[in-house]
């Protein structure tokens, strides 16, 4: 009970100074909307190695080569074998695989008649650089040894899925709300603590009975709520501004929203408790930005990454938030389809929470 | 009136250092309670450390303290709600104005919401900050700011008060009345431990120590110290006091000098059999008129004694 009214007076007090300092006002609503205008193109690059399934139902002589071909381009990597285009499907929704390849009973036929696409590659239309390579892999020349050296006119007819008019806003704008908020959230706790020890405030605090955890709780909590907001401003724009779709369920999206917030949130005081001064904590703060935007799938598609830089990319939240929006948002996934992202979301803030409250000194020393 | 017998605060061999920094050097303190104890010192005395010692905010490099009973730092936990602490820098927020301020802080020390509010409007009456009720505290005179913290470290009615220069930056009507409201708390049994470099101040004290470069010099009742420095005082009234100065600074027995205006204060050992004698000798020789008298010691003389006395030793 004394400790929900410690908590409670210092929620209140972060409302109140949060009310009253403009600039933080200011990012609250002008970073995201800047962010929104200032990304309207993706920056395109060469893939290698999508996750990628096939369903091979023709499963003759010709179809393996077709198959072993596929691989040798290293554009797809094959990670499942399945038996229907409908199982395919699912993958693509769970975000298991970017591409998949239906070959069909009757492919040989099929590879013969160059009026018609022998197999059909399954793409994720959502990411607009992997819809590029499933382009360029439509036009692989293949077919029988016997045959006429011919170029095929299309190997492939290529299906994007969830992005099928090909805007690359739509996929930017589930990844720049990981962006934002990771900026504006990691940033505003990261200075808390600092800017309190600075001001000289921490010294008296420390002499309360005020405990660091209700200290550290009090601190994140409005920062929720304010994350929420931005999130409502980003998607509200995007729908208005992009015709960004949410496809998924809003609640959904808001949930996997705030254990993303929480996590940076706590980030950004463990932050601040290794910190002396408010510039260090924004140097961090930049430093651990960088790789959120590079690293995470954000710029680049998480699968065509070397592998060192996708296990640093695995460690960062904002990786499995964007799987998680992007799946939410154009791809009608559930929370439980994406259940592993949310779980390592909510490790990664009760992992991040504990260790700036024990890191946090209630000593001058 | 309390009757509290006892101590508040008992140190010994207390020390803090700060890497090739001695900044407590080894103090043993007897705070007795509903008393105002004395910090007295330069900058640098070790001052501040040693309150931030007795409230559990440093770990000390050596010694033990022993506050309201409780074990510091080891259980600073459990004595941080029976104390009031005011910083020597201003440190409530000056974004918010002064009743959201005293509200936050009685709402941290967990108030029950009832009696909080007429706690506060009882604050805001006797600390005369009625009129800055909705003012932000960082717009407010160094008095104004003083008062309101002031205020908030006795919110919750804490048994030991520990003031770090609380007067520094006020004027001297506000110093004034700040140390009325000390005496008031005294009076109801707030033990109150307060440092200051000012000697007006000091001598105020129920009980002080004089603190120099970390070490603990002297201590007792302003008066006890004043019987006890060792030294004559002799003051001298000359027409020039700096050339009376520049004879009187040639002889072995004098141990300091001061000048007040035209006045000159002498200090000599009461090992000096006649001071008078000796003061008066030198200046006729050098034929420099002056009226010549013993005095008592003030504070000043003998924070100046002891002072005097470890440099030469």
């Amino acid at each position: 009970m004394k400790a929900l009214r410690k908590l409670y007076a210092v929620i209140k007090k972060e409302f109140r100074q949060l009310r009253r300092d403009r600039i933080t006002f200011f990012m609250i609503v002008g970073v995201p909307i800047g962010q929104i205008l200032l990304f309207g193109y993706a920056i395109n690059t060469d893939v290698r190695n999508l996750k990628s399934a096939v369903a091979d139902q023709a499963n003759s002589h010709l179809s393996r080569q077709f198959v072993a071909e596929l691989r040798q381009t290293q554009v797809i990597d094959l990670r499942f074998a399945v038996e229907t285009p409908k199982q395919i499907e699912e993958l693509l929704r769970m975000g298991e695989i970017s591409v998949g390849v239906f070959i069909p009973p009757d492919f040989d036929r099929r590879v013969i008649d160059l009026h018609r696409a022998a197999a059909q590659l399954l793409v994720d239309g959502g990411d607009p650089t992997i819809l590029g390579v499933a382009n360029q892999l439509a036009s692989m020349p293949f077919g029988f040894d016997s045959q006429p050296d011919i170029a095929r006119v299309r190997t492939f007819e290529v299906r994007p899925y969830y992005n099928p008019e090909r805007r690359s806003a739509v996929n930017i704008i589930p990844g720049l709300i990981g962006v934002i908020l990771t900026m504006t959230m990691m940033l505003f706790t990261a200075v808390a603590i600092v800017r309190e020890r600075e001001r000289g405030n921490l010294e008296l605090l420390i002499n309360t009975p005020v405990s660091t955890a209700e200290l550290m709780i009090g601190k994140v909590s409005p920062y929720i709520l304010i994350g929420l907001i931005q999130l409502a401003l980003i998607v509200g724009v995007g729908q208005l501004l992009f015709k960004v779709p949410v496809r998924g369920s809003m609640l959904d999206l808001y949930l996997a929203a705030s254990a993303f917030i929480i996590a940076n949130l706590a980030l950004g005081l463990f932050i601040s408790t290794v910190s002396r001064t408010q510039f260090q904590a924004m140097q961090v703060t930049v430093f651990l930005l960088l790789p959120s935007i590079l690293l995470s799938g954000f710029m680049f598609p998480f699968d065509g990454m070397p592998k060192l830089a996708q296990y640093l990319g695995e460690l960062l939240p904002n990786t499995h938030f964007i799987r998680l929006t992007r799946g939410i948002m154009l791809r009608d996934a559930s929370l439980a389809d994406l259940g592993q992202e949310l779980l390592v979301l909510g490790v990664f803030a009760m992992v991040a929470l504990t260790a700036a409250i024990l890191r946090f000194s209630r000593r001058l020393d | 009136m309390a009757t509290n017998t006892g101590l508040a605060i008992e140190a010994r061999g207390l020390a803090k250092q700060f890497g090739d920094l001695v900044a407590v050097d080894h103090i043993d303190l007897d705070v007795p309670k509903s008393r105002i104890y004395g910090f007295l010192g330069p900058n640098g005395s070790g001052k501040s450390t040693t309150i931030r010692l007795l409230c559990g905010l440093l770990t000390p490099s050596s010694g033990t303290a022993t506050v309201l009973g409780l074990q510091v730092p080891g259980d600073a936990a459990e004595l941080k709600p029976r104390i009031g602490y005011m910083t020597q820098r201003f440190s409530l927020y000056g974004d918010l104005t002064v009743y959201e301020n005293m509200e936050f802080i009685a709402d941290i020390y967990a108030l029950p919401r009832t009696r909080r509010n007429a706690r506060i409007d009882e604050l805001l009456e006797q600390y005369d900050l009625v009129a800055q009720r909705r003012q932000f505290a960082g717009t407010m005179s160094g008095g104004q700011r003083q008062r309101l913290a002031l205020a908030c470290a006795v919110l919750h009615k804490p048994e030991l008060l520990l003031l770090d220069e609380p007067t520094s930056a006020v004027d001297p009507k506000s110093r004034r009345d700040f140390w009325t409201k000390l005496f008031e708390l005294a009076h109801d049994g707030t033990t109150i431990l307060v440092s200051t470099h000012y000697m007006d101040e000091a001598e105020r004290c129920h009980r002080l120590a004089i603190l120099d470069r970390g070490r603990k010099v002297a201590d007792g009742s302003p008066a006890e110290l004043q019987a006890s420095t060792g030294m004559n005082i002799v003051e001298v009234l000359a027409d020039d006091p700096v050339v009376a100065q520049s004879v009187l600074a040639g002889l072995p027995e004098v141990t300091s000098i001061t000048q007040l205006g035209m006045r000159l204060r002498v200090l000599v050992p009461q090992a000096v059999q006649d001071p008078r004698e000796l003061i008066d000798a030198a200046l006729e020789k050098n034929r420099i008129p002056a009226d010549i008298s013993v005095v008592s010691a003030s504070l000043e003389d003998v924070f100046v004694a002891v002072t005097q006395k470890r440099k030469a030793a």
